[in-house]
């Protein structure tokens, strides 16, 4: 797989799901409604950056806290390609797997990244270029490389379930 | 692929999860006698969308042939589940909740998961999972007054950090441990998440056997860690050494001595929600709070966990010295604790929660601030309408 596109910075570390989607807009279950309260607890002029180029680049523990999967369908309702970060919460990065939206551990790209870096992503050849610098994409579990591979767990589990 | 003996989610999550299982072309699910859904979010409904969830979860659940805990039935999901002898030792749960991690207080690998991994579970029963690391988290000492489960967790994860745990369990053992009662314990576990772990695992043990002692099927079988078994970390806490607690906005993490808070003003206090909204929650909050007020300055929201929780603090006399004292008592809710409704803060205001979570904007707006605590910390804080140690205020 080769995901491009233009870096997004969100700056900080231990940036949680609360301040990506507070808990009062919970009851939305339409991801053309959530996308426009992504990032509301957090900074919303974030949401001004996104869009089918962006790539959301991101620092430690990103998405740590409640399993709303709301900001995973915001992210993806706003056409982002992929995740680059220093780090995932569990249950946060789980979302992305599952909801087809790339997700990539990869800190020294990460860090190497800046607003508007042009970023290259090759699953198949483990790496991550970052204005032109190659960093590697670290491996994945099995699973996860399968269930990207799919398109998500819909498509996944839909595929066992016959 | 993990199988789960139990499935359950709530009004938030559940109607998503429904339609995740939906998308993958799954009618019904995978065994009826394994799935549970609770409505505790946005209950009693706040708006008219809320309470189309809460329909929509309730037809589903009829549908489905699935249990089904509606309002004034019920509780908040994980400590409903172990009251009603959902929870036994050794079972694999998945909740549509990141604080499923309270059940592993009676020894199950409890997990929290997003919406479309609950999907997979109702329709397959099954989710995957590479095999966490343990973290070993040993309670030595015996602790000292005014100090309760939340001071323990709040301990580790002011010691190894709100990303400390991430890929692993955290499995509790020690004295200290021991000598925890199970609502203490689900104090400690259902925090597990806020350091990262997937889940925070008491082995079961005479305690544990008590509390299921005619709450579930005879039978079941305590799972620990083997002898050799080959820790990521140790971490030791000297239950001796330990004050009260607190996290400071706006990270679990923050946390300080009580000592370092001391003087803060306070316009909120909340005790409730899955981590203290226990009995042993509210005795603590009755015997700070009888035969005194809540201070002027200050708003007090009570929230027993469950509805048999809410029955035992009134037979006992409770729910009216919280009255009595000026709080307000709420029907079992997850409410204010995620923002949702029944007691959100306003900008500027500053409260005193024994819940678990103070991230920023959590409780309301994000110019708000909350600090987490202890029910007697709580307690202490509404009357003196500041944060104090509640040995000022006595028990």
């Amino acid at each position: 797989m080769i995901v491009e596109g233009l870096a997004v910075v969100i700056p900080g570390d231990d940036v949680d799901t609360d301040v990506m989607y507070p808990g009062a807009y919970l009851n939305i279950e339409d991801p053309a409604e959530m996308k426009e309260h992504l990032f509301d607890g957090y900074d919303p002029s974030l949401r001004d950056l996104l869009g089918p180029e962006a790539i959301v680049v991101t620092g430690r523990n990103f998405g740590l806290g409640s399993s709303r999967e709301h900001v995973v369908q915001a992210l993806k309702a706003w056409e982002v390609q992929a995740l680059v970060g220093e780090s995932y919460a569990r249950i946060f990065r789980r979302n992305c797997v599952n909801l087809g939206l790339p997700v990539f551990e990869a800190p020294d790209a990460a860090r190497a990244a800046r607003a508007g870096s042009r970023i290259r992503i090759d699953t198949d050849a483990g790496e991550i270029d970052v204005d032109s610098r190659t960093f590697p994409a670290p491996a994945v579990p099995a699973i996860v490389a399968e269930v990207r591979a799919a398109g998500g767990l819909i498509p996944w589990t839909k595929e066992r379930a016959r | 692929m993990v199988r789960c003996d139990l499935v359950f989610a709530n009004d938030v999550s559940g109607p998503l999860a429904f339609r995740a299982m939906e998308r993958m072309e799954v009618e019904s699910v995978f065994d009826p006698s394994k799935v549970v859904m609770v409505a505790d979010h946005f209950t009693p409904a706040k708006d008219a969308k809320s309470a189309e969830l809460q329909r929509r979860m309730k037809e589903w659940s009829e549908a489905q042939g699935v249990t089904f805990y509606d309002q004034g039935r019920g509780g908040i999901e994980h400590t409903l589940l172990c009251e009603e002898g959902w929870i036994v030792p050794g079972l694999v749960v998945a909740g549509g909740d990141s604080h499923t991690c309270t059940l592993g207080a009676l020894g199950a690998f409890a997990t929290g998961l997003g919406s479309t991994d609950i999907g997979a579970c109702l329709a397959l029963g099954e989710f995957w999972q590479p095999v966490p690391g343990t973290i070993k988290v040993d309670f030595t000492g015996e602790k000292r007054p005014f100090v309760t489960g939340k001071d323990l967790i709040l301990a580790v994860i002011g010691e190894i950090g709100v990303g400390g745990a991430t890929n692993c369990v955290l499995e509790f053992g020690g004295a200290g441990a021991t000598a925890l009662s199970i609502d203490e314990r689900l104090a400690v576990s259902n925090m597990a998440v806020e350091a990262g772990a997937e889940t925070g695992l008491f082995p079961a043990d005479e305690t544990t056997a008590a509390y299921l002692d005619g709450r579930v099927e005879p039978g079941w079988a305590p799972e620990r860690s083997d002898e050799d078994a080959v820790f990521a970390q140790t971490v030791e806490i000297d239950l001796s050494a330990l004050e009260p607690l607190i996290a400071l906005p706006h990270l679990p993490g923050n946390v300080v001595p009580i000592a370092e808070a001391i003087g803060t003003k306070i316009e909120q206090v909340y005790v409730g929600n899955c981590s203290n909204g226990t009995m042993t929650d509210l005795r603590q909050t009755a015997e700070i709070l009888r035969g005194r007020s809540v201070n002027d300055r200050c708003r007090m929201i009570v929230v027993p966990a469950t509805q048999s929780i809410y029955r035992q603090a009134l037979a006992e006399g409770l729910l009216d010295v919280f009255v009595e004292a000026g709080a307000m008592v709420s029907t079992p809710t997850c409410g204010a604790c995620f923002g949702g409704h029944m007691g959100v803060l306003a900008a500027g205001e500053r409260a005193v929660s024994t819940t678990n979570r103070n991230f920023k904007g959590r409780m309301g707006s994000p110019e708000a601030e909350v600090h987490l605590a202890n029910a007697y910390v709580a307690a202490a804080a509404a009357v003196a309408g500041e944060i104090v140690h509640p040995g000022e205020v006595g028990a």
